[in-house]
């Protein structure tokens, strides 16, 4: 691994049952680098970047989260959970809880943080991503786009160094994709390490300092996002872009 | 179309809503429906008058009808003047009285368990007052009040001991059913997420102690409590009677809260838990925060409903010699001084049960109806 690296994998391997979801996957992240991973359905994307904050469990290879490797060592998971924070298609906020308990949780409870102070730091994050009025709200009364934004705000909370989105503007109505999309450009203004699974290729082009394309658990082809748009290698990106540039 | 109509919402059709529309809706939308009504209506007209009758307007309280005090069943008016007389004899719950609340708790002692009635209204008022000032600190006393009621109870700490054979009718019906519903609470959960655990030596014996137990009747249970849980402690060590069918009890009970709140467990998507971990959460603090709260909020019908089971099955005890609220009913009723007066003992024993279990459904109902609007908040 390269030396100023924060995420490495390398040689990674994983199977679910039988069937190998990732083979041999090669990643090499630098500090305030932002990756867009993109790849048809199934093509192990998820399951790639859920590997690095070990909500999936890799078989073979390594992988190193700001230095520090992931194994079966519970105290390494915690370290490395502490220094990523993942954002989901389906928000997963917790519904029993306000907006303002969603993002204080963490910081209470796993950083020891007095309540007030959390509460303070909750309005700074949902200042950040814009809905600060929504402070009291419950999930279920927010948009979806509002939603993923609290999400947003839930992992910033923790003050991760690393962000991981997994295809967060998915399950959103065409209207609200921008102001999520909006929220993830500044945070990657701010310098905001972050890998991206999207098929928001406008997204891509704007923010993306390189782009990986994956193919049957294999990363197929890795470039910058002009050569990747433009002139990419391999058929199957080729193939792959001309799909979804043309819908 | 004039102006004002345009504002004016026009009323509902006066036969929709009111007591006529809900009657309408309710009791006679159908011929079907009508007849069942009626049937219904007629048998309530059969049944009220004839036991309002019976158990108030003819009934024996404590004087029968020559104005004499009834000391024993030959003075109640039914069976001193058996043609003319026909109500009830409520003199045996009124001079039992005591018996059915108390057992054979001392007279000099009784204080003590005056006191943990009183605490346990106390403990139960936090659970079914919300807004309440100070409610966090009261909860803390709702979860100590198990420990504080059995040292009221039994004694020690300077107070004279009460041995529990001593205890009887509504407190051992009580002490069994509340500490058995508290104590298999926190057990059942940790039953249910041991079952789920990833370890499977935590997961197998999780789940063969729920399946052993659920496919025990609590009979047997009561007895293994009685006869075989002395072998197996340390030789010296006596376990109390009662203690020991607590434990039956208590065992009996977890083994089906585990499996309501494994139920429960199941209903919560994967996505809480993986956003609970990836925000750094540990498993118990994830437990405790996130998975929980919501796996026994849609699970409060069911545990409400074992918890009700079980307070009736507490009645079996008088099997293995423990006089419940219904052990002391038959013992008056096995006393010649009161013999035949079963359907008074009944009637009462029946009625107590009934409020309390009535109460706890009612409060079942109460926390649905303040948990929807968070569940349906939770909706997507
Ligand atoms: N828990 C699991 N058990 C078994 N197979 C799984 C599991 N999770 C994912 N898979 C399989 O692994 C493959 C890769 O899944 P993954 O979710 O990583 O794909 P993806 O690239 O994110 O696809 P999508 O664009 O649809 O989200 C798929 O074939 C999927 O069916
Ligand atoms: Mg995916």
């Amino acid at each position: 691994m390269s030396e100023d690296s924060i995420i490495s994998l390398s040689n990674v391997n994983k199977w679910f049952g039988d069937f190998q979801v990732l083979q041999d996957v090669n990643l090499e992240v630098k500090r305030k680098e932002r990756i867009v991973v993109c790849g048809p359905s199934g093509s192990g994307k998820s399951t790639m970047i859920r590997c690095i904050n070990r909500l999936e469990e890799h078989q073979e290879g390594t992988i190193i989260v700001d230095g520090i490797e992931l194994t079966g060592n519970l105290k390494n998971i915690d370290s490395v959970r502490r220094e990523v924070g993942m954002v989901f298609q389906q928000f997963n906020l917790f519904p029993h809880l306000s907006v303002k308990e969603n993002i204080t949780l963490a910081p209470i409870w796993v950083k020891r943080m007095p309540k007030a102070e959390a509460e303070e730091l909750a309005m700074q994050q949902l200042e950040i991503v814009k809905i600060p009025e929504q402070a009291n709200k419950y999930p279920g009364q927010l948009s979806g786009g509002q939603q993923q934004r609290v999400a947003i705000a839930r992992s910033l909370a923790m003050k991760p160094n690393i962000m991981l989105f997994d295809e967060p503007t998915s399950a959103l109505d065409p209207e609200m994709i921008k102001e999520v999309l909006d929220v993830m450009v500044e945070l990657a203004e701010a310098g905001m390490t972050m890998i991206v699974v999207t098929h928001e290729m406008g997204f891509a082009k704007t923010v993306a300092n390189r782009m990986v394309f994956m193919d049957e658990g294999r990363i197929v082809e890795e470039a910058a996002p002009e050569k990747f748009f433009n002139n990419p290698e391999s058929d199957r990106t080729k193939l792959f872009l001309s799909q979804i540039l043309n819908h | 179309m004039n102006l004002e109509n345009q504002f004016n919402t026009r009323k509902p059709p006066v036969a929709t809503t009111g007591l006529i529309g809900w009657l309408r809706i309710n009791l006679f939308s159908s011929w079907f429906n009508t007849a069942v009504t009626l049937l219904v209506l007629y048998f309530l007209y059969q049944i009220i008058p004839w036991f309002l009758d019976w158990s108030i307007l003819s009934a024996d309280f404590t004087h029968n009808y020559k104005g004499e005090k009834i000391i024993d069943r030959t003075f109640c008016s039914r069976v001193a003047n058996p043609e003319e007389y026909h109500g009830a004899c409520w003199s045996i719950i009124i001079v039992r009285f005591y018996q059915f609340i108390y057992g054979f708790y001392p007279v000099d002692q009784v204080w003590r368990a005056n006191l943990t009635y009183f605490l346990l209204a106390v403990a139960l008022i936090p659970l079914l007052v919300e807004n309440l000032p100070y409610r966090r600190h009261l909860i803390k006393f709702t979860i100590v009040f198990p420990i504080i009621a059995f040292v009221l109870l039994y004694g020690g700490f300077g107070f004279e001991i009460v041995p529990t054979n001593k205890w009887g009718g509504l407190l051992v019906t009580l002490v069994l059913g509340v500490f058995g519903i508290a104590l298999a609470f926190p057990l059942g959960i940790i039953l249910a997420l041991g079952r789920r655990s990833k370890l499977p030596v935590i997961s197998m014996v999780c789940t063969l102690f729920i399946e052993f137990i659920r496919g025990v009747p609590l009979i047997t249970l009561l007895f293994f409590g009685m006869v075989m849980l002395p072998l197996f402690l340390p030789e010296g060590i006596n376990m109390d009677g009662l203690v020991r069918v607590l434990v039956a009890v208590t065992l009996f009970q977890a083994a089906y809260m585990a499996e309501v709140i494994r139920g429960g467990l199941q209903a919560i998507p994967q996505g809480q838990f993986e956003a609970a971990q990836s925000v750094g959460l540990s498993y118990w603090q994830m437990n405790r925060k996130i998975i929980l709260p919501q796996a026994i909020r849609i699970t409060i019908p069911s545990i409400v409903n074992t918890s009700i089971g079980l307070f009736k099955d507490t009645t079996l005890v008088i099997i293995i010699g423990l006089l419940d609220l219904l052990g002391i009913g038959r013992g008056a009723l096995s006393d010649a001084t009161w013999m035949g007066l079963s359907n008074e003992v009944y009637v009462f024993v029946a009625i107590v049960f009934f409020i309390f279990t009535f109460s706890m459904s009612r409060y079942s109902l109460y926390l649905e109806k303040k948990l929807k609007t968070g569940i349906n908040m939770g909706a997507d």
